[in-house]
């Protein structure tokens, strides 16, 4: 069981904001992710593009500024946990008893919910029939490639994580690629290699198809893909794997007894409480009149929260305002020599 | 005001007058249609604003730029008279503009 003065959910540029609000003011903080990288949607959806409105940095992509933000945290020595998902989350007196799904838990009087839209998670194929199979001959992410040694694998999707898989794949198996087009979104050189894998026979390229159904008892046998035209093509096949890229899902906070509306919670405007005490919502997550789905938004909020979780985390204490430019005690804590 | 119909996957149809500037998915949201999730706000960063256009609509919009067909990719199925909404902007162009919603986003 780990303790923390404040437990952050959610890496993107709110959380870790956040995180290092609380440590300037002295909190201890800890923040969990279900992506295997920091930074939220700034990393995972738009790093290339550029953001123009994170005041005093004119120009900024989405990966400058998860950087930044990760640098301005480098005095604080913070925990990361990351590709985790808070699934539990329960009160034991004053205190917020916190539960992962890889059993990480925490004990903590406050926790922080940056989660943007939710968690990611994969998207995954259409046919309800496919569940049955899922994690058994169905992935949507692979752990060892082992499995697949000499057996017949159709691979769904357009982008780097389906043609590389493809061309990674076809070494050992027998290779099907379906995709619901025929362009490719892939860096080039993953596209040239795939493509030449196909003249050679290594790879059953179908474009224009889409999985229709899934057939199997215990192990899946075979699948039916359609073409735009509507014909009908029958696959035998071992395995599926679909990379259709990731979604997000409110998931499991919706299930924490808080007030939700349309995928957002909402708090107050003072501390950026919810409805449950030591509970606060910041960023994307939150609303409230008047709220703006900005980073800069995100920020504002954080450092609110960031002291109320004070008066929780340090109930003997008196929290008093300081200033970056002159505090010792903020200094200290930089380690910024005077 | 354009006038803009939305018919949900179970059949049940909005009409809104949506002002011209915005976008078919902005129209959506900010009239409580159900169904149009924009996760991302509309920067084209998800495939949760998905609908698909009839033909002869289809054919009238503006085309598609590259990044809105990658991200279709992702849209829950996708078709060939697929869009994202919030690519769609709304001008006098777009009067009666009938756009389906799929079953869901996510």
């Amino acid at each position: 069981m780990i303790k923390t003065d404040a437990l952050i959910i959610g890496a993107g540029p709110t959380g870790l904001f956040t995180a290092h609000q609380l440590k300037l003011i002295g909190l201890s903080c800890e923040i969990v992710d279900n992506l295997d990288k920091i930074g939220g949607q700034c990393i995972e959806l738009y790093p290339d593009k550029p953001i123009y409105d994170i005041p005093a940095i004119p120009e900024c992509t989405g990966e400058e500024l998860t950087n930044n933000l990760i640098n301005q945290l480098k005095p604080f020595n913070i925990k990361f946990h990351l590709n985790e998902r808070v699934d539990e989350v329960k009160k034991n007196d004053e205190i917020w008893n916190v539960k992962t799904n890889k059993g990480t838990e925490f004990s903590t009087p406050n926790i922080i919910i940056a989660g943007g839209v939710g968690s990611f998670e994969p998207r995954k194929f259409s046919p309800k029939e496919c569940e049955k199979f899922e994690n058994k001959s169905i992935f949507y992410s692979i752990k060892d490639k082992t499995v697949f040694k000499g057996k017949i694998v159709s691979i769904f999707g357009g982008g780097d994580s389906a043609l590389d898989w493809a061309i990674e794949l076809s070494k050992d198996s027998k290779v099907n690629l379906i995709h619901r087009r025929d362009e490719f979104r892939g860096a080039q050189a993953s596209v040239d290699k795939m493509n030449e894998l196909v003249k050679n026979d290594k790879i059953n390229l179908f474009t224009k198809y889409q999985l229709k159904s899934v057939k199997g008892k215990e192990n899946l046998e075979s699948i039916e893909i359609e073409h735009d035209n509507k014909e009908v093509k029958n696959l035998e096949t071992d395995y599926v794997l679909g990379f259709f890229g990731l979604v997000m899902q409110l998931g499991p906070i919706a299930n924490w007894g808080l007030n939700i509306d349309k995928k957002t919670i909402s708090v107050d405007t003072e501390k950026f409480e919810t409805n449950q005490k030591g509970i606060y919502a910041v960023g994307d997550i939150c609303t409230y009149p008047g709220k703006l789905k900005l980073i800069l938004s995100g920020f504002h909020e954080g450092a609110l929260a960031a002291r109320a979780c004070f008066k929780l985390a340090r109930p003997n204490e008196k929290y008093r305002f300081e200033f970056t430019t002159s505090s010792k005690s903020i200094k200290n804590r930089l380690g910024v020599k005077e | 005001m354009p006038k803009i119909t939305y018919i949900e996957h179970s059949g049940k149809t909005h009409t809104i007058n949506v002002a011209n500037g915005l976008s078919v998915m902005e129209g959506a949201v900010q009239n409580n249609v159900p169904g149009i999730d924009a996760d991302c706000g509309g920067s084209m960063a998800c495939a949760t604003c998905h609908v698909y256009v009839k033909e002869e609509w289809f054919n009238k919009l503006p085309k598609k730029e590259d990044g809105e067909e990658d991200m279709l990719d992702m849209a829950f199925e996708p078709k060939k008279n697929s869009r994202l909404s919030c690519q769609l902007m709304v001008s006098d162009q777009l009067e009666g503009l009938v756009v389906n919603l799929p079953e869901k986003q996510v």
